[in-house]
């Protein structure tokens, strides 16, 4: 599937608000990021969102966009992280 | 593709259910550290293990950046020192332990096991030295782990050394009494040892594993809990089901990290072990997830077959979802180290015949057992004992971690911090069975040893 592919999960954990995608994709745009697919719904009550994203040649754990993205999600007082996509595979694919 | 369902089911399970990575552990053969001397041996053992070991907190440390994975541990584990250290003629391994200390923690790790020495059968001179030296050891040193081997299905039980770690065990609390006995915490007595074990305080890297091995152990008794709330009053083919599709989701992390930082490393991957390893942090217990099954309490009549289906549908789940299962695999029962444990045993509702009895269907044995300063080293050997008798005769393994606590009886608990956690003193059975350990000998192998 997407294993080989260099790519990663952001998500967005709490209320919903004006300006959580501009934030995000303008954050992003700085690393050269592009956004494949993004979704968002309501889960247990919790806004979620959900971004698929192409790293291209960004290794995240060599970077400081972790760093990044949950700084801006404390200004914007929701949870934010990024994953490689390899750990969803992992446990939900056989 | 990947669902949102499955993306925010996997956050809950790190951020609400403490799923981690407990333990990348890094298994170091020393048997090119043998020399004619201590100092010669323990500057290649030093030398060795720092070469190897070098970059492993720094690659877990990369690795849980990139998944946003938490990797609790990061050890090392060595060949018993027993067989490294009998070409040195030293009198005392205490230098031995001190040299494993001081690579520790100048590699960053928190624990590093292999003080350790496999007598199932009988003793070497070195394994005399070597467990003669445990108690000063451990006294003196803050990581070293220390495990000795003292049964088998294969060779039986040797009750020589049996007996001797009763004293031992007692001469450990009294050389570590400042810190309640935090030595005996550090120190395993096991039947059927695994020669692979990430987990401390019983890992070591048994004499057929190779030159450098990275195991990874996992942990996630909340995230099973979890799974099991979502099919409450169901019927237990249910539950078995539940608990397995839990376990390869928190076993598939593993081998994701092992697999990782094996490649990172250029070491081969040796083994997952998919435990249940509690904490003491509140939704880390393995005691609330048998009290899911339905139980008051644990303890409760009723937990050894709830811990039983537990155990049995964990490592179904699991070795679907890695070729390479081993260690201890399991759940894992530390009194200690388990906030739903302390509150039972602390009741009174879990006694330490109950917990013999969870000995025998789950993956480990007593295991951080806090008991009176004045139990007798002969009925520490007698609990040993049993519990030795039933990895022997059952064909699995067992262990004794047991703390007699200096000045302390029933009533008092001990606390040892982080995540050995808070011990209640359990009582013990105190009536003798000093004729019998002193017999000494050997238990002689049970009849389905013979399998060849």
């Amino acid at each position: 599937m997407d294993k080989e592919k260099n790519t990663a999960v952001v998500t967005v954990l709490g209320r919903d608000r004006v300006g959580i995608i501009a934030g995000i994709s303008n954050l992003l745009a700085g690393y050269d990021i592009n956004i494949n697919d993004i979704s968002q719904t309501i889960l247990d009550d919790i806004f979620t969102m959900v971004m698929i994203v192409d790293l291209k040649d960004l290794v995240i754990e060599k970077s400081d966009i972790s760093d990044k993205l949950k700084a801006l999600g404390d200004e914007l007082g929701v949870q934010i992280t990024i994953q490689h996509t390899g750990l969803f595979n992992a446990m939900h694919r056989i | 593709m990947i669902n949102d369902y499955e993306i925010i089911e996997t956050m809950k399970m790190f951020s609400q259910q403490h799923l981690d990575i407990r333990t990348i552990t890094m298994g170091i053969s020393l048997y090119d550290c043998c020399a004619s001397t201590p100092e010669e041996s323990c500057q290649k053992i030093y030398d060795k293990i720092c070469r190897c070991a070098g970059r492993l907190v720094e690659v877990g440390e990369e690795i849980s950046r990139k998944y946003n994975v938490p990797i609790i541990h990061k050890r090392i584990s060595v060949t018993p020192i027993s067989m490294i250290a009998a070409a040195s003629g030293a009198s005392d391994y205490t230098i031995f332990a001190k040299t494993l200390d001081r690579a520790a923690k100048d590699c960053g790790v928190n624990f590093i096991g292999g003080f350790s020495a496999l007598v199932q059968k009988g003793y070497t001179a070195s394994d005399k030295t070597l467990i003669n030296s445990i108690p000063q050891a451990l006294a003196e040193t803050d990581f070293v782990c220390s495990s000795i081997n003292v049964a088998s299905t294969r060779s039986g039980i040797n009750m020589d050394a049996v007996r001797d770690l009763g004293v031992i065990i007692k001469k450990t609390a009294e050389a570590t009494k400042d810190s309640d006995a935090l030595g005996c915490a550090k120190l395993v007595v096991f039947a059927n040892a695994p020669e692979d074990n990430p987990f401390m305080a019983g890992a070591f890297l048994g004499p057929g594993e190779p030159e450098c091995v990275i195991n990874v152990g996992i942990s996630g008794p909340g995230v099973v809990k979890h799974a099991l709330e979502g099919v409450k009053g169901q019927d237990l083919g249910v539950v078995a089901e539940t608990i397995k599709k839990a376990a390869f989701k928190i076993t598939r992390v593993g081998e994701l990290v092992a697999r990782e930082a094996s490649e990172r490393l250029g070491v081969p991957f040796g083994i997952i072990d998919l435990s249940l390893a509690p904490t003491p942090a509140v939704g880390d217990s393995v005691a609330r997830l048998l009290e899911e099954f339905g139980l008051e309490t644990c303890g409760a009549w009723g937990t050894t077959a709830a811990l039983a289906m537990l155990n049995d549908a964990v490592k179904k789940g699991g070795t679907m979802a890695s070729s390479f299962v081993g260690g201890l695999s399991g759940a894992f029962i530390p009194v200690s180290e388990d906030e739903g444990m302390i509150a039972a045993a602390s009741s009174g509702c879990l006694r330490l015949e109950k917990l013999e009895a969870m000995t025998c269907v789950c993956s480990v044995g007593l295991d951080m057992i806090a008991v009176p300063g004045d139990t007798t080293a002969e009925v520490i050997s007698g609990i040993i004992a049993d519990e030795m008798a039933l990895g022997t005769f059952n064909n699995k393994t067992t262990a004794v971690r047991i703390i007699p606590v200096p000045g302390k009886g029933v009533g008092d608990s001990v606390e040892f911090g982080g995540l050995l956690g808070t011990a209640p003193i359990m009582p013990v059975n105190t009536a003798s069975c000093a004729d019998f350990i002193h017999r000494g000998g050997r238990i002689p192998a049970p009849i389905h040893s013979m399998r060849n």
